[in-house]
């Protein structure tokens, strides 16, 4: 239904169609765009921004917010450093990444990796000290190894706090990597619209927005259902008992 | 075997913390199942921890078998009251009694042996694929005891394992901590607040005093085994122990009472 | 026992001097060009900020960012009430409203400066767009998962309807209008940066730019330093007005019960 009364607001040019075109032409242009590997390609490069981002990040901040987490004097050494620099747009950097990288693969994913960590240490972090001082009595009680302790208490208590760590981080890599591609022209779905734009072909801007939109969708599915099945066991997922 | 010599316990530092335990002194003997109760907030958990190794002693010793417990030992087995935070949730119930298994040990063909009879023997084989939050609290407990059998210790020590269950439930659970000690030959260290049940399962009862606390009282139960919900309960010198325990842990919440009226006392 | 929370304080305030000690002896001495000595920065520091270049970049930044956010915050609540009580129109606007706040908002850049030109309207209007979604998605969660007796206390002591909207169901959907409002602000920060650093002639984020394309190094940290600072304030500044307003809603809420 909204669908259909922007439709008639861009036909009946009440809205100029220079600024809104009608979704049936974007519709059209987008498909037509399809039809090229250039378009794919957007996709792909923008994509393998986000998982690079989103790995790295992951790879640094888990273990990172395990140690933190795990130890009370690291966890205060580390806090003022971690509480300043979390909330430090990572935008900021772009003229630092204009100077030390090549408008290439590499500029996005460092904004998308310095990004995504902070959300995802903090999270993991909070997991980590979060866990029940009964879970960890009962293990010490049966005398079970660290390393097990890790891995099959500490970690799962913590999952849903990681779950949440890293859905945010996705969401914080994707829109990390799109700037990085308008801003500093890197290839993937930001240049395509900044070119759209540059080349005055409205529809097709849109097109590749609605692309961008459908990709943090799908993302987010994607995301909730991991979710959904890594956390069955937990009581946000089961609605009743106990 | 379990030996506790002159055994405080201070919380916090030397001039302002409190002192829980005081010069606890007794032993634990082989196959017995002991009893330890207490008006509440007498620091029954502070001892139970102590034997467990799970805290260390202000001063004193605690020993087994001659050695001193500087950590959990893997003679000890813990059933907590708590089951649903001491129960993994992730876990399957099968896993949740494999888990302290630790595969160094114990070889994977023994292990399954090992989860399969303990679940065996607390009625839970249907069981074993579920996971814990999908019993009742009852069958949960009774995990969390198969738990303990199946790491085969010397001692099981369980912290007011059924103080969260209705009646009926803990009267079933009680004759199945008497069948598990004598399956399995287990020593078992008992902690309640209930009197009843401290002399019911008990070969021995130990009164403890208000806090800081200590052994006030100890008590040999000679009722017959196998022991009954009904008959054992009628038999003169139950009642007769019990009134004991009933008089013992009364002067004590007395005496805590005029403490918190008058501190200076 | 002491002793040890001697150290964990000491830990506290050692660290961050530690790291910023490591940061001036290795930007002496490694002397590369993209990481100038850390003295040089604070000299920018203090030349640019203070307060030289506030009137001229600081104030149009701020500015533009709060106007965005107060702007997604007023319209964020009212249409999130609205939805939140309409049940056919949350069901009809739902999706739209799913996607375009999964609408990576730099994106939409692109598009504003296309529909809106370069000045600071457009960019009031592209940081207010982006943040909008996650306050009216909380407010419009937390206005229709009000508890139904809640509500039909209100009513059946014939509390008016704005009444009862100030005083009952916006306290209520609080703290989800709080969460959202939270996403919302670092995106705001986000939006103010880049929106700047493409296209406009001052700002903090024009700032910095330029002094990377002029190669005046310490400026450049000096404005990414800035940057830091005030995402840092802000951040704080909200935590404490959400405290203050969330605290005063559960105190009114454990009166009443």
């Amino acid at each position: 239904m909204v669908l259909a009364v922007i439709e008639l607001a861009a036909r009946t040019e009440l809205i100029p169609s220079r600024f809104l075109p009608p979704p049936t032409a974007v519709a059209v242009r987008i498909v037509a765009e399809a039809a090229q590997g250039r378009f794919w390609l957007a996709i792909v490069d923008t994509l393998a921004g986000w998982a690079l981002g989103l790995g790295i990040a992951a790879l640094i901040a888990i273990p990172a917010g395990i140690l933190i987490g795990s130890s009370e004097f690291v966890y205060r050494a580390t806090r003022p450093i971690i509480e300043f620099l979390r909330p430090v747009p990572s935008v900021a950097l772009i003229p630092l990444v204009f100077l030390l990288f090549s408008p290439s693969l590499e500029g996005k994913v460092f904004l998308a990796v310095f990004a995504a960590t902070w959300p995802l240490l903090v999270q993991t972090q909070y997991g980590i000290r979060n866990v029940l001082p009964l879970q960890l009595d009962t293990a010490r009680s049966f005398q079970i190894s660290r390393h097990r302790v890790i891995f099959r208490v500490l970690l799962p208590s913590a999952l849903p706090y990681l779950a949440t760590g890293l859905r945010i981080a996705s969401t914080v890599s994707l829109i990390l990597v799109i700037t990085g591609e308008i801003v500093l022209g890197a290839p993937g779905i930001g240049k395509a619209i900044n070119e759209a734009r540059e080349g005055a072909a409205v529809e097709l801007m849109y097109g590749y927005v609605l692309i961008a939109g459908m990709l943090g969708v799908m993302l987010n599915a994607v995301f909730a259902g991991v979710e959904r099945r890594a956390l069955h066991w937990h009581a946000s997922q089961r609605g009743t008992t106990t | 075997m379990l030996k506790l010599e002159g055994v405080s316990k201070r919380y916090g530092d030397e001039n302002t913390g409190v002192l829980a335990v005081r010069d606890l002194t007794f032993e634990i003997g082989e196959g017995e199942v002991v009893t330890v109760v207490g008006p509440s907030g007498c620091g029954k958990t502070t001892i139970l921890k102590l034997m467990a190794g799970l805290l260390a002693p202000s001063s004193g010793a605690v020993t087994i078998d001659g050695r001193p417990l500087v950590k959990p030992p893997l003679e000890i087995a813990l059933v907590f009251q708590d089951y649903s935070a001491s129960l993994y949730p992730w876990m399957r119930v099968a896993e949740n009694v494999r888990f302290p298994l630790d595969p160094k040990r114990v070889s994977s063909a023994e292990a399954t042996g090992r989860v399969e009879r303990a679940l065996e023997s607390v009625g839970l084989t249907r069981f074993a694929d579920s996971y814990p939050w999908q019993l009742s609290g009852g069958m949960q407990q009774r995990v969390a005891i198969a738990r303990g059998i199946a790491y085969q210790p010397k001692i099981l020590l369980m912290d007011e394992p059924f103080g969260a269950l209705d009646a009926q439930t803990r009267a079933e659970l009680e004759d199945l901590v008497m069948r598990v000690r004598d399956e399995f030959g287990v020593t078992i260290v008992f902690v309640t607040h209930d009197i009843d049940e401290s002399v019911y399962i008990a070969d021995r009862v130990l009164i403890m005093g208000p806090r800081p606390t200590y052994v006030e009282q100890e008590l040999v139960v000679g009722l017959p085994h196998p022991r009954d919900q009904i008959t054992s309960k009628e038999d003169p010198s139950f009642a007769h122990l019990r009134g004991i325990v009933y008089r013992s842990i009364r002067e004590s919440t007395q005496a805590m009472a005029s403490v918190a009226k008058d501190p200076e006392r | 026992m002491s002793g040890r929370r001697i150290g964990l304080v000491a830990a506290e305030i050692l660290t961050p001097v530690l790291l910023l000690a490591a940061i001036a002896i290795w930007t002496n001495t490694a002397s590369s060009f993209y990481f100038p000595p850390l003295q040089e920065i604070g000299e920018a520091f203090a030349e640019n900020w203070l307060f030289a270049r506030v009137a001229s970049d600081v104030l149009p930044s701020l500015f533009r960012l709060l106007a965005g956010f107060l702007t997604a915050a007023v319209l964020g609540v009212a249409l999130g009430v609205l939805l939140g009580r309409v049940a056919w129109l949350r069901r009809q606007a739902s999706p739209v409203i799913e996607f375009l706040r999964a609408v990576p908002p730099p994106a939409l850049l692109p598009f504003t400066i296309i529909a809106l030109g370069v000045e600071s309207p457009a960019k009031i209007a592209l940081i207010a767009f982006v943040c909008v979604w996650p306050i009216l998605l909380g407010t419009m969660d937390g206005i229709a998962g009000i508890d139904l007796t809640q509500r039909d206390t209100g009513r059946s002591f014939q509390i008016r309807a704005m009444r009862s909207l100030f005083r009952v169901e916006l306290p209520a959907a609080s703290p989800q209008i709080f969460a959202g409002m939270r996403t919302s602000l670092p995106l705001a920060i986000i939006l103010m940066v880049i929106s700047e650093m493409v296209g406009a002639t001052d700002g903090i984020g024009y700032f910095v730019v330029q002094s990377q394309r002029t190669f005046a190094l310490p400026d450049m940290w000096s404005g990414i330093i800035l940057l830091g600072i005030l995402g840092y304030l802000l951040n704080l500044l909200f935590s404490l007005i959400e405290g203050r307003v969330l605290a005063w809603h559960r105190g009114a809420r454990e009166q009443t019960r």
